[in-house]
């Protein structure tokens, strides 16, 4: 099927079989490779993406069911400079191998910009939908309640 | 892993769509349930019917009488809903136990409902609610109730050629509380033990059980009690009391307690 998906405001288009995988189309059909892949069934979040806006799981969406509508993964995050986020994973420490924090940086965004006055616990609760394996999440914590508070302050 | 080939119909209304319903054909919802199974190939459908561009399926509303939800409204809109939080809370307090906000942003309601796990939120707190199924087919509508609807794990009483359309909630008497507690790892996981409960001025209630068995029930025993006079820790433990394995009675009689109580509060 011929699908065309806008990610990060560009076009791209794509002959895709049904059961091509959103996350596989942005890395192979779009070349993308920020979005990672871990699991494919939903769990680490690894893979999560903008959709219209809204965080999903691309690994848990169809590429067909993006044709027509509007991604922003990692890649278009930072905007001339770091964002936010990005600034403060890097400050805090928030990452060692990396391969996860596209996925937070993804999700997080999408939650600060609906909940900007999270406290931490609203903050762990939000963070428990990616995994990471190397950090033990302090310094995720840690550097998305820093960005928070830039966000906040319109920095 | 990756799904198996499949042919995708993406039906644009519930006429469409039930003229594609069929053996060997899933429904494609929000996919939050459905594509890791694909991606697993436990589910190796021949057709995957996708509801994403029916419109006429997604509404929450109210007029004067039973909340009205569509099959395909988004867990994260019921989330939202000012209608939903103000007089229908319970559904608000269960929907963000539903994996996390991620999961949510494309899971539906009605998705939730059909695949049926024991597991889930939203069909334990509708059970408790007392609300009905409407399953729509090229000849008319069926509407069931919890226990005619629910009828094993991932089992409901859909036919393949028929579509969960619509969840009818009915109006809640004014002054009535709700609780719902659920036990999981962490959160977002899938709950080991939970609670649902709504009670009315006169303690007039309903009790459901997450995990507690293969369909989600109506504590009716416990509901009677409640009505009674009797304590939230004993109206808990005889909601509990059937359940053979003793650190699952343990858990499921504390939860119903708390959800019992913050219902009361």
């Amino acid at each position: 099927m011929r699908i065309t998906v806008e990610i990060n405001g560009r076009a791209y288009d794509g002959d895709v079989e049904p059961r091509t995988l959103l996350s596989d189309f942005i890395r192979h059909g779009a070349g993308l490779t920020g979005t990672k892949v871990g699991c494919e069934q939903g769990v680490c979040g690894a893979c999560t993406v903008q959709l219209d806006g809204e965080p999903v799981r691309s690994c848990l969406t169809l590429a067909v069911q993006a044709n027509g509508r509007a991604l922003r993964t990692v890649e278009g995050l930072a905007d001339g400079s770091l964002h936010p986020l990005q600034r403060a994973f890097h400050e805090a420490h928030a990452l060692q191998c990396g391969f996860c924090t596209p996925g937070f940086l993804v999700s997080m965004d999408a939650f600060l910009r609906e909940h900007p006055e999270a406290g931490e616990g609203e903050l762990r609760e939000a963070l428990a939908g990616n995994l990471c394996r190397c950090t033990g999440y302090l310094g995720i914590v840690e550097a998305v309640e820093k960005a928070a508070r830039e966000m906040r302050e319109g920095r | 892993m990756k799904p198996a080939p499949f042919e995708y119909r993406a039906p644009a209304s519930v006429e469409e769509a039930l003229a594609l319903l069929g053996p060997e054909r899933t429904v494609l919802a929000g996919g939050q349930s459905l594509v890791p199974l694909l991606n697993l190939r436990l589910a190796r459908p021949e057709v995957v019917v996708d509801l994403g561009g029916i419109a006429q399926l997604d509404y929450i509303r109210a007029d004067a009488g039973p909340l009205r939800i569509g099959a395909m409204t988004r867990q994260a809109v019921l989330e939202r809903s000012e209608l939903v939080r103000r007089r229908w809370p319970l559904l608000r307090k269960a929907v963000r136990f539903v994996g996390h906000f991620q999961i949510r942003s494309r899971g539906t309601v009605g998705g939730s409902v059909a695949h049926a796990d024991p597991a889930a939120e939203l069909p334990v707190a509708l059970t408790a609610l007392g609300a009905r199924f409407h399953l729509r087919s090229s000849a008319g509508v069926r509407v069931l109730g919890a226990s005619e609807f629910f009828i094993g794990p991932l089992q409901t009483a859909r036919e393949p050629d028929e579509l969960l359309a619509e969840i009818e909630v009915p109006e809640q008497p004014e002054g009535a509380g709700s609780g719902f507690a659920e036990h999981a790892h962490t959160h977002g996981d899938f709950a080991t033990a939970g609670a649902a409960a709504v009670v009315a001025p006169g303690r007039d209630a309903g009790i459901a059980l997450l995990g507690a068995g293969p369909v989600p029930e109506r504590a009716a025993a416990a509901e009677r009690a409640l009505a009674g006079g009797a304590e939230p820790r004993e109206v808990a433990a005889l909601a509990a009391r059937d359940l053979e394995d003793e650190h699952r009675r343990a858990l499921c009689a504390e939860l119903a307690r708390r959800a019992i109580e913050e219902a009361l509060a």
